[in-house]
């Protein structure tokens, strides 16, 4: 992909964050703020690829090593993250219809 | 010697920088699934599906990159780039290991941990985010093939383009493209200012570090003085790909959080918390420019945004511009600047059983909780007092102030975690209307954010910040642990000497069972 098509999908994921986010009920703020927490962790796939790669010399080694790093703390963004926010919204109830 | 390792960077680059267009594709799936995880939040009913669509975003985006770079060994002892290569079983495990410990960790946190402690462990998060993107910039760096950021130039081009490199080592032999370097240092510099940012903000929260401000002389000239300087390295980077310029820019990006976050007090933290939110997004989306990668992208100008939003509605509601918070201070010790002191006012001090016979007789009783609640754990007396009130035909409704707590919707967390319904839960602007016709406004852990002074004095640091007007009530009940005490502002507070007000002076939690005694006779 070149510069200008990511650039375009990054100037637009920007409106659809701003307006998205604009409707989310202000009872929710705690959850949201979790979550995006969590999805921001999709930096994991860059640690990944660091920790696939193929280490050529010293510096590919330590590469590689970073990369795994960063995954371990990414993967506890990911699965508490995610677990904590559903752990909230398990607790949004209704009044029970009498 | 070099033009060998130099035409082998070359096929490297080659091999790794296409992505194949189903892996495209399937990033931008977990991208769209994330915005619809975002979409669920919309309203309770649907936030569960949403939580579950950013689940399977995040395992597609796994699962795709696991599939698009499965690691693989040379065959070859000598490091010939066209020998036949094969699956690395080890570096594969390893990766297992890494997801299952960090997720693990992770699972079990988020199992443990208690409601009230939420802010913090929002940003400790944060911090984590915060590092693996410096970890991920740096083994970018180290090995930019892997990422398919480098080229190999020419060596003539390279002594232009680099002078006086050291052409000995194969890493000064390939060129980072100039656009990634601006990129990557971006985004290191990001991670590592949300890393160290986040570290003082949870420090703070936790209670492990004063939450009143830490004042520096200078401290705008260094700060502003430090950003440039980060500035100017992560263009000089692109010039120059030695390691002390990625390394200094790390290392002043670690200050630079530390600086920025520590001379702000403790309620401000949920602009603060809200605001490093938004950097955690702005470094996943420099990353993905990187690694020209949809999701990231995507995902990034996501949280970035909703950071950003939910940094803007608490300055709102606070009628502070986010720089006076940034620049920080507000809550410091009160300077002498009001002169005389106020004379002694007097107001009168209620009892549990007083409380209770009012509210009893009331018709509806507006609850307003604030930090207070949180701190003494007073969320489930304060339900089981609602439920007997209820009982005996009252109508009990929660006002919820944006800034109540120390982040965005802390306080409707701990009402859910009470099961208080949350279609019984109001914000400031649906019902501040109501307190007209209210009998009880019953004032639990809050202070400022029904302070009239908001309104009426214009020299008060909280003036023209949205209150509850809670003096249009016929009775006022403030549940707080002694008179001496003021809010964070550090204003006195009218409410206390009006009239119709009772002070209800005991630990929030111990006060609210109290008044439950008491309703049960």
């Amino acid at each position: 992909m070149d510069f200008i098509s990511i650039l375009s999908i990054f100037v637009l994921a920007c409106f659809v964050g701003y307006y998205v986010v604009w409707s989310v009920t202000p009872a929710l703020h705690t959850p949201l703020m979790a979550v995006t927490n969590a999805i921001s962790s999709v930096i994991v796939v860059g640690a990944l690829i660091a920790a696939a790669a193929s280490g050529l010399g010293a510096a590919g080694g330590v590469s590689k090593w970073l990369g795994l790093g960063a995954v371990v703390l990414a993967s506890v963004n990911i699965f508490g993250g995610f677990a904590v926010t559903a752990r909230m919204l398990a607790m949004y109830k209704k009044k029970e219809k009498k | 010697m070099v033009l060998q390792l130099l035409s082998a960077g070359a096929a490297g680059a080659v091999e790794h920088a296409a992505t194949p267009s189903w892996a495209m594709f399937a990033y931008l799936v977990s991208g769209v699934l994330f915005i619809l995880a975002l979409r669920g939040l919309s309203s309770p009913a649907t936030s569960r599906a949403g939580n579950r669509y950013g689940i399977i975003g995040m395992t597609i985006a796994v699962a795709t990159t696991l599939v698009t770079h499965v690691p693989r060994i040379s065959l070859s002892l000598d490091g010939d780039p066209s020998a036949p290569t094969a699956f690395d079983s080890g570096s594969f495990g390893l990766i297992l290991a890494a997801i299952a410990i960090g997720g693990g960790i992770g699972f079990v946190i988020a199992r443990r941990i208690a409601m009230t402690a939420m802010p913090q462990l929002v940003a400790a998060f944060h911090s984590l985010v915060g590092m693996a993107a410096v970890l991920v910039g740096w083994a970018a760096y180290l090995n930019p093939q892997a990422f398919g950021i480098a080229e190999a130039i020419p060596l003539e081009n390279m002594l232009n383009a680099v002078a006086g490199a050291q052409l000995v080592p194969e890493a000064t032999a390939l060129h980072i493209h100039a656009q990634s370097c601006i990129e990557m240092g971006l985004g290191i510099a990001i991670g590592a200012i949300t890393f160290s940012g986040s570290i003082i903000a949870f420090l703070k929260l936790a209670g492990k570090m004063s939450g009143s401000p830490i004042m520096l002389p200078g401290r705008h000239v260094i700060n502003l003085g430090t950003i440039i300087a980060i500035l100017c390295l992560v263009g000089y980077f692109t010039m120059d790909q030695s390691l002390w310029v990625i390394g200094v820019i790390t290392l002043l990006a670690f200050i630079i959080g530390f600086l920025l976050i520590i001379p702000i007090g403790g309620a401000d933290m949920p602009v603060v918390v809200s605001m490093l939110n938004s950097y955690s997004g702005w470094a996943a989306a420099a990353m993905g420019f990187t690694l020209h990668n949809s999701a990231m992208i995507i995902t990034g100008a996501l949280v970035g945004s909703s950071g950003a939003i939910l940094s803007y509605i608490m300055c709102k509601a606070m009628n502070r511009s986010f720089i006076s918070v940034i620049a920080g201070g507000f809550g410091a010790a009160p300077e002498a600047s009001g002169g005389a002191p106020k004379e002694q006012r007097p107001w009168k001090r209620g009892s549990a059983e007083d409380a209770a016979f009012l509210m009893k007789e009331a018709e509806s009783v507006i609850i307003i909780p604030g930090y207070g609640m949180a701190v003494s754990q007073a969320q489930h007396a304060l339900r089981e007092m609602a439920d007997v009130l209820k009982k005996e035909g009252v109508s009990v409704k929660y006002a919820i102030h944006p800034v109540a707590g120390r982040m965005p919707g802390h306080m409707n967390v701990l009402l859910a975690e009470a099961n208080v319904p949350y279609d019984e839960v109001f914000e400031l602007e649906d019902i501040n209307s109501e307190f007209g016709q209210c009998d009880v406004a019953f004032i639990i852990g809050a202070n400022d954010v029904v302070n009239p002074a908001a309104k009426t004095d214009k020299s008060s640091p909280i003036y023209g910040m949205p209150v509850f007007d809670v003096d249009k009530a016929k009775t006022v009940m403030f549940v707080k642990r002694s008179m001496g005490g003021v809010g964070y502002s550090g204003v006195d507070n009218d409410v206390f000497y009006m009239d119709q007000t009772m002070m209800l002076l005991a630990d929030a939690k111990k006060m609210v069972e109290d008044i439950v005694k008491a309703l049960a006779h």
